[in-house]
């Protein structure tokens, strides 16, 4: 009972997002730029992420991404342009009001004492404590660890996983999380096919119940297959933005990337191909 | 907006209103879902904390009984008991035991205990503020900033304070010190094992060669307390310095428990915790302000005596795991315990002298942070 008033009047002030399945804008970068010294990262960037959509971004090693990224999760604080969360400037909201409304998924994440994977996982939920949605803590982290394929590993100290065992328990952390937008940064770098499949599948699934994701991708066969929307930078500029089949051309792929890049349809499928030219001697 | 008219997201989600829409809304999570998730280490937890009370009480009891005057265990709990109201065991059989146990003992024994605790508690924080389990207060300098001040107001006869002059001087200069030792070994919210150590040696041979010009600078009295002073002792503690740490360690050791959870999360990195709704910058600070807080109390009367905050956090995460809520009680406890039979030993090893404690911990810690340097470069995906 005192716990219970203790944790109302320490959350009171929380702020919670309402579920939008209108595709509605939760996460949105205007006119975005930053430059580190004399090096200009991001460009005058403008992208929106929706509710219910998979927003990939690719491009060309240095081309932004991340920094898109750190700039719409709020660590990077932009020189000129603004970034509004749930339709407020980010700078409103406190920082576990933001907890609840984006999670963020790093490139690497090295956790610094021997957690054990379900430990990890139970930190997603942090932001959750002393709210009604507490009660779900175990339901939520048992179903998390089950769509990352990382149950069996559970008892395991984290720092002990491989590394791709380690991105997937990370990213069980951010879904545990449960935020109204995910920031992914290459959650497929390090993983096997099947697991890959297996995390764009999940994000789907993330997007169908109405969050928003956005998902930096390497693999363009992945984001052509997954993503809604496909937004390729290049030199810290979006250089086009839109549905795959409509973006992932030869020729944008081919000037961004420079290197020969072929795009064709597969024969019974219809999915997209994207060919690199290969010249093996 | 409250809790009251807007439910929350993850439940919000959910169609039919019993549960996230990740889980199925499937009702109560089911009891099988709740038993693979309980940490087998919850059970060890308990046990570990309670076994440490335990251990700590009746370390507690010999080491006010033993030393050059005994007294055996029933009387120190008899003469307790009587104390406080209520008429069992015996009372000291010898005419002076009363006042050995109240005069010198109890003081002695209270001050190691505090001091104790602050130093497991704190070694635990430095440990979660830096992310390396290498932080120590004395391993990175604190101890030694702190004892530049001490020994100032020693060697020049401060007195602007009362008896809160040494403790208030040695926080400041502690601050100061923990704050050159933070702002410059972190690197990306981490801190790298040789930057630390590295920085470590750095403060160390700064804050020795000013203890060593004040040493030079005072006269023999002072010298000679300095002297002692740095080789660490419980020896002479009196209950109005008893008096002076035991508020500043408890409002450290409350402090330190109310940061537990945000620690937790610190372990993912500076970026993760924030993402997680923590204020890294407030929690740094006002660790770092804890930290300080105990170390200079400690510090101040016992002189500096290493390596507890270094042992007793390690031990205990090799029991029990890494979770603060647990790490930060049970350092406290170890460390009160660790330094209760240090100072049993301290009084007891030569007869009719009293050896430093500090001398006895960093004689087990120095080959213990050894062994810990050595194991960590053999493992691999150590902390680097």
């Amino acid at each position: 009972m005192s716990r219970l008033l203790l944790d109302g009047l320490r959350r009171r002030g929380l702020r919670v997002p309402q579920l939008s399945l209108d595709g509605a804008v939760v996460l949105a970068a205007e006119g975005v730029s930053l430059a580190y010294g004399p090096v200009a990262v991001l460009v005058d960037v403008d992208v929106a992420v929706r509710a219910g959509e998979v927003l990939a971004l690719v491009g060309p090693n240095g081309a932004g991404k991340s920094t898109l990224l750190g700039v719409l999760a709020g660590d990077l604080r932009p020189d000129r342009g603004t970034v509004t969360v749930d339709g407020a400037p980010l700078d409103s909201w406190s920082p576990d009001e933001l907890a609840v409304r984006r999670g963020v998924l790093l490139q690497q994440v090295d956790v610094a004492f021997p957690f054990t994977v379900t430990e990890v996982v139970r930190m997603g939920r942090a932001p959750w404590s002393g709210t009604a949605a507490e009660d779900w803590d175990d339901a939520v982290i048992a179903d998390a660890l089950d769509a990352t394929d990382v149950t069996h590993l559970a008892a395991r100290a984290y720092p002990s996983l491989s590394g791709g065992e380690r991105a997937r328990a990370a990213l069980a952390r951010v879904l545990a999380q449960e935020p109204a937008a995910l920031l992914l940064d290459e959650p497929t770098a390090s993983l096997d096919i099947r697991h890959q499949e297996r995390v764009l599948e999940l994000l789907r699934a993330r997007a169908a119940r109405g969050d928003g994701v956005v998902v930096v991708l390497h693999d363009l066969g992945l984001a052509a297959a997954y993503a809604d929307r496909v937004a390729v930078m290049d030199a810290g500029r979006i250089e086009a933005v839109g549905p795959p089949a409509e973006v992932l051309t030869g020729e944008l792929l081919s000037a961004v990337y420079r290197h020969p890049i072929e795009v064709v349809r597969h024969p019974r499928t219809d999915a997209l191909l994207i060919l690199p030219q290969r010249s093996p001697s | 907006m409250s809790l009251a008219a807007a439910p929350p997201r993850s439940i919000e989600r959910n169609t039919n209103g019993t549960g996230p829409a990740s889980v199925g809304g499937t009702g109560v999570p089911d009891a099988a879902v709740a038993i693979a998730l309980a940490p087998a280490r919850s059970r060890r937890r308990a046990l570990l904390l309670v076994g440490l009370g335990v251990a700590l009480l009746v370390a507690a009891v010999i080491s006010a009984g033993v030393g050059q005057f005994h007294v055996p265990a029933d009387e120190v709990v008899g003469s307790i008991l009587r104390r406080v109201g209520l008429p069992f065991g015996n009372r000291p059989s010898h005419a002076n035991g009363e006042a050995v146990l109240w005069n010198i003992r109890f003081p002695r024994l209270w001050m190691g205990l505090l001091v104790g605790a602050a130093l497991g508690a704190s070694g635990a924080l430095m440990q979660g503020i830096f992310g390396n389990p290498l932080a120590e207060p004395a391993v990175i300098g604190v101890s030694a900033g702190a004892g530049v001040g001490a020994c100032a107001v020693i060697v020049f006869g401060w007195t602007f304070l009362g008896m809160s002059t040494v403790p208030a001087i040695a926080f400041a200069t502690a601050l100061i010190t923990t704050g050159i030792v933070y702002g410059l070994a972190r690197h990306q919210g981490r801190t790298e094992v040789v930057t630390l150590v590295l920085m470590g040696i750095a403060v160390n041979a700064t804050s020795g060669a000013l203890i060593a010009y004040l040493v030079f600078l005072g006269d023999t009295a002072a010298r000679e307390q300095i002297v002692f002073w740095q080789l660490g002792s419980l020896n002479g503690s009196r209950w109005p310095q008893v008096y002076v740490v035991a508020p500043l360690v408890a409002v450290g050791l409350v402090g330190a428990l109310a940061q537990a959870r945000r620690l937790d999360l610190l372990a993912l990195g500076e970026r993760s915790a924030r993402h997680l709704g923590v204020n890294v910058e407030r929690l740094r600070l006002t660790s770092i302000v804890l930290v300080t807080l105990m170390v200079a109390a400690g510090v101040a009367f016992a002189g500096i005596i290493a390596f507890v905050g270094l042992v007793v956090p390690h031990l205990v995460r090799m029991a029990v795991g890494p979770s603060h809520r647990t790490l930060l009680p049970a350092s406290a406890l170890g460390g009160a315990l660790l330094i209760t039979v240090a100072d049993v030993v301290a009084r007891t090893a030569v007869d009719y002298a009293d050896l430093p404690i500090g001398m006895l911990t960093a004689l087990v810690g120095g080959p213990f942070f050894f062994w810990l340097l050595l194991r960590t470069r053999a493992r691999a995906g150590g902390w680097g």
